[in-house]
């Protein structure tokens, strides 16, 4: 068993199912986001913050919000585990990523409230 | 006349490592690799490389040939030769001893690390522990392993973190006891490889599969351990 402390669920099982789940969602989530463009070509911006005002479409956002932080923390944890050998470099690089995808997550919480 | 290039290193003697060339009368022969080895050797005898069984049993010979893992005793000149030249290096990742031989500490300590011995807790029976036939053809493709370290060697994963995750071969091989219906230490073999580390590393990019020379499929086995961690977790 190899310790891990900085990954984002201990567990290596929890990790590889969250990154599947998470890209499920985000998959949905760009579909969705991509055929309604398509479906109304002449989108206005009331239309579009109408879209955002109905609640099932803010917990959608929100799980794809979630998902997008769970999914890059826990892709570019790999990442510096594979490629930057040096701890000081590495622990900073992650507490980095860290500090941007939980910034991002309350920043996009607050515009999707916000609107 | 065939071009080989060898990579050369001599730790004692050399600052750093070189690819010497050599040329060889394979006398229009398609030879294994091995034996254009045994050629260069009676050029020169310092070239230093290791062989055994000389026909793919005991993984020995396991090297780089024109940038593909495999065992050069059972490697044809015709499966490898790029414009008449064989480019010939020690495989990648371990350290070098010598030429083309490399050290495999790490790659055994995976291997232990997996525990490769039937583990169970229940009394021995008067003769033996018997297996129905279909139980025994689950270890079909697992067994075979001759441990040449051609996978791992092949492996990304294991290139960046050889001391964390166990690497093709030696999952191949925890697979093999997880599948083993007398193997009653499943809750312990798994409960060592549930970290982010030793199985989930692998991100299935099958460089392992597709150097394998007895043509077995860790990604496969890998796919099979997850799943169990799964069945287990959920």
């Amino acid at each position: 068993m190899v310790r891990a402390v900085t990954s984002f669920g201990r567990s290596g099982l929890y990790d590889w199912l969250m990154q599947r789940v998470s890209a499920v969602v985000l998959t949905l989530y760009t579909l969705f986001i991509v055929a309604y463009i398509i479906a109304n070509p002449q989108l206005t911006y009331a239309q579009w913050s109408g879209l955002f005002d109905i609640t099932a479409m803010r917990i959608f956002s929100l799980m794809a919000l979630l998902s997008l932080g769970a999914h890059v923390w826990i892709g570019l944890w790999s990442v510096s585990t594979d490629y930057i050998k040096p701890m000081g470099i590495r622990f900073v690089f992650q507490l980095l990523t860290g500090a941007a995808m939980f910034a991002y997550t309350v920043w996009g919480i607050q515009l999707l409230w916000g609107l | 006349m065939l071009n080989v290039s060898v990579y050369r290193y001599h730790p004692e003697q050399d600052q750093k490592p070189y690819m010497q060339d050599f040329q060889v009368d394979t006398g229009g022969k398609d030879l294994m690799v091995l034996d254009v080895l045994f050629l260069l050797k009676e050029q020169d005898s310092t070239l230093t490389f290791r062989r055994s069984c000389r026909e793919g049993v005991c993984g020995s010979d396991g090297m780089n040939i024109n940038g593909v893992n495999g065992l050069a005793c059972i490697t044809p000149l015709s499966d490898c030769v790029n414009n008449g030249k064989l480019v010939l290096r020690p495989l990648p990742a371990l350290p070098v001893i010598r030429d083309l031989v490399i050290d495999m500490e790490q790659f055994y300590q995976n291997y232990e690390r997996i525990k490769p011995f039937l583990q169970n807790d229940k009394p021995a029976p008067a003769i033996e522990r018997l297996q129905s036939p279909e139980e025994r053809a689950k270890l079909d493709g697992l067994y075979e392993c001759i441990l040449c370290a051609c996978c791992s060697t092949a492996c990304p994963s294991f290139w960046w973190n050889p001391d964390k995750f166990v690497g093709p071969s030696g999952l191949l091989q925890a697979y093999r006891f997880l599948a083993d219906s007398r193997d009653t230490a499943t809750e312990e073999r798994l409960a060592e490889l549930d970290d982010p580390f030793s199985v989930f590393r692998c991100h299935g990019i099958m460089n392992c599969v597709n150097v394998c020379p007895k043509g077995l499929n860790p990604t496969k086995a890998i796919g099979h351990i997850r799943n169990m961690l799964l069945s287990r977790g959920t």
